[in-house]
């Protein structure tokens, strides 16, 4: 192929004057004023690049990207989604007609025949015609598609409380506490805290975590008897010795961390 | 001094041709909103390149800071989006550039749909076009399972049970995302990790190249 300076080309320079196999409608022949790209064309599209970008960059200061909680694979009660632009298929997939003994016509036929009749739009719409009005057929199916995938999304998403679910999932950094177990007052804890404290002290939904606290060993001999605030009084029950040991490992934690 | 190196260049690998083919072509009248403003529906398909640089060049910055294992990955990108400086805004500019460049790349192909554009001699571009569509997906599923918060697991264990209920290939399907039958763990991470950074990224490439070449080869399609 003859390259280089003084090649002379038609309109896109991939057509040069002497090759008549394939050309695409040359653009002198389209009415009206065409512009060069390079610069001039270029450096509009810079700036609605730049336009852009601004509108985006504020979208991504206004709100910073969400992070719930480090994975917890024991957590049931979470309710799972996946990003917004798969919930229409989500949603499609708890429908009757399309789960359960369904599942093959909700998740694979269905979806196979929207996203096959897509990639093969072309051969299935092979009229000369390109003005949407001219072909209804192609016209009025992408636009049911486009109103079956908007209102999936909205019924799935409509249904999801997501303040709630983003106040119960806020990051917290995973506690990195080891509970020596083999310490004395473990096993009055076992018997008498565990229950509502949890089993690394945790806290649970009755009780607070006992990770950070800061009372000295005569406080916590005293809560462990009298209670405090909505914990009530005698949780503790054993000898005398052993809520020493108890409060003794309650501080022995709290010291390490 | 520009255009003495540009000749030294020229002289020796003939890059003039490639110049011509990337850059020395006319703008028609009906794709340039500066003549009629209606034409900025011709802007999708371009901003849709422009956020998925976005994407490229925040996602290798984001890789200098994220472990993907499961002991370390949901810690590295809280430690990224607390202390790191700037650190929420490029992770700001990966999340939400995914959500934006799936919404650019729907209205482009709306255009190029209801415009008929993809009508001969421009069918395989339009498919191309498509394959493209499914790698942005693909990559925003997997991407969703690499910070290993809650939502990302759980959404991640639904995917892959709906993948397992896939007749004759389900399991293996599974298998293969997830490194092992029934774990989703340390090895569905690392998994997950090495499709969204390598593979989808590897073939995004070659497609958007053929995408390119189609166009530059084919000519943008002419007024209705």
């Amino acid at each position: 192929m003859k390259r280089g300076k003084g090649m002379k080309f038609v309109g896109d320079s991939r057509v040069t004057a002497d090759k008549q196999k394939f050309i695409p409608k040359d653009y002198s022949e389209y009415p009206g004023r065409t512009e060069p790209f390079w610069p001039n064309f270029l450096l509009k599209e810079w700036l609605v690049g730049a336009v852009f970008l601004v509108g985006f960059l504020c979208l991504t200061v206004a709100h910073p990207a969400p992070l719930e909680k480090i994975a917890d694979p024991t957590d049931t009660a979470y309710l799972p989604l996946p990003d917004w632009y798969f919930l229409f298929l989500y949603q499609l997939l708890k429908y009757k007609f399309a789960s359960g003994s369904f599942f093959v016509l909700g998740a694979i036929v269905i979806p196979g025949l929207a996203f096959g009749a897509l990639f093969l739009a072309p051969f299935l719409d092979k009229g000369k015609e390109r003005r949407p009005h001219k072909r209804p057929i192609a016209t009025s199916l992408m636009l049911l598609s486009f109103i079956a995938v908007f209102w999936l999304t909205y019924e799935a998403a409509s249904h999801v409380n997501w303040e709630e679910k983003a106040a119960n999932n806020k990051p917290e950094w995973p506690s990195e506490v080891e509970i020596d177990t083999s310490h004395p007052g473990y096993a009055a804890y076992e018997n008498s805290c565990l229950q509502c404290h949890g089993g690394e002290l945790e806290g649970g939904p009755a009780a607070p975590t006992l990770i950070g606290v800061e009372y000295t060993a005569e406080e916590i001999m005293d809560i462990a008897v009298n209670g405090i605030n909505s914990m009530p009084a005698d949780q503790f029950q054993g000898t005398e010795e052993e809520l020493q040991q108890l409060a003794e490992f309650i501080v022995t934690v709290n010291e390490e961390n | 001094m520009l255009q003495k190196m540009y000749d030294w260049i020229d002289e020796r690998v003939d890059i003039t041709p490639l110049w011509r083919d990337i850059a020395d072509h006319e703008v028609p009248e009906h794709v340039n909103p500066a003549h009629h403003f209606s034409a900025f529906v011709y802007c999708f398909g371009g901003l849709t390149f422009f956020v998925t640089v976005i994407q490229i060049l925040s996602g290798m910055f984001l890789t200098m800071y994220y472990v993907p294992d499961i002991e370390n990955a949901w810690r590295s990108v809280y430690y990224l989006q607390t202390q790191v400086q700037a650190g929420q805004i490029v992770r700001g500019m990966h999340h939400w550039g995914a959500s934006v460049v799936i919404v650019m790349l729907f209205l482009h192909t709306l255009r190029v749909f209801f415009q008929g554009a993809y009508k001969k001699p421009r069918e395989l571009n339009w498919m191309v076009g498509v394959l493209i569509f499914f790698v942005m997906l693909a990559l925003g599923l997997t991407g969703y399972l690499l910070p290993w918060d809650n939502k990302a697991y759980f959404a991640t264990v639904v995917t892959l049970q709906i993948a397992e209920q896939v007749p004759f290939i389900g399991e293996m399907a599974k298998t293969l995302l997830n490194g092992d039958p029934s774990i989703v763990g340390a090895q569905t991470l690392a998994r997950f990790f090495a499709i969204h950074v390598f593979f989808l990224p590897a073939a995004l490439f070659v497609l958007m190249a053929v995408h390119f070449i189609m166009i530059r080869k084919q000519g943008i399609s002419g007024p209705l």
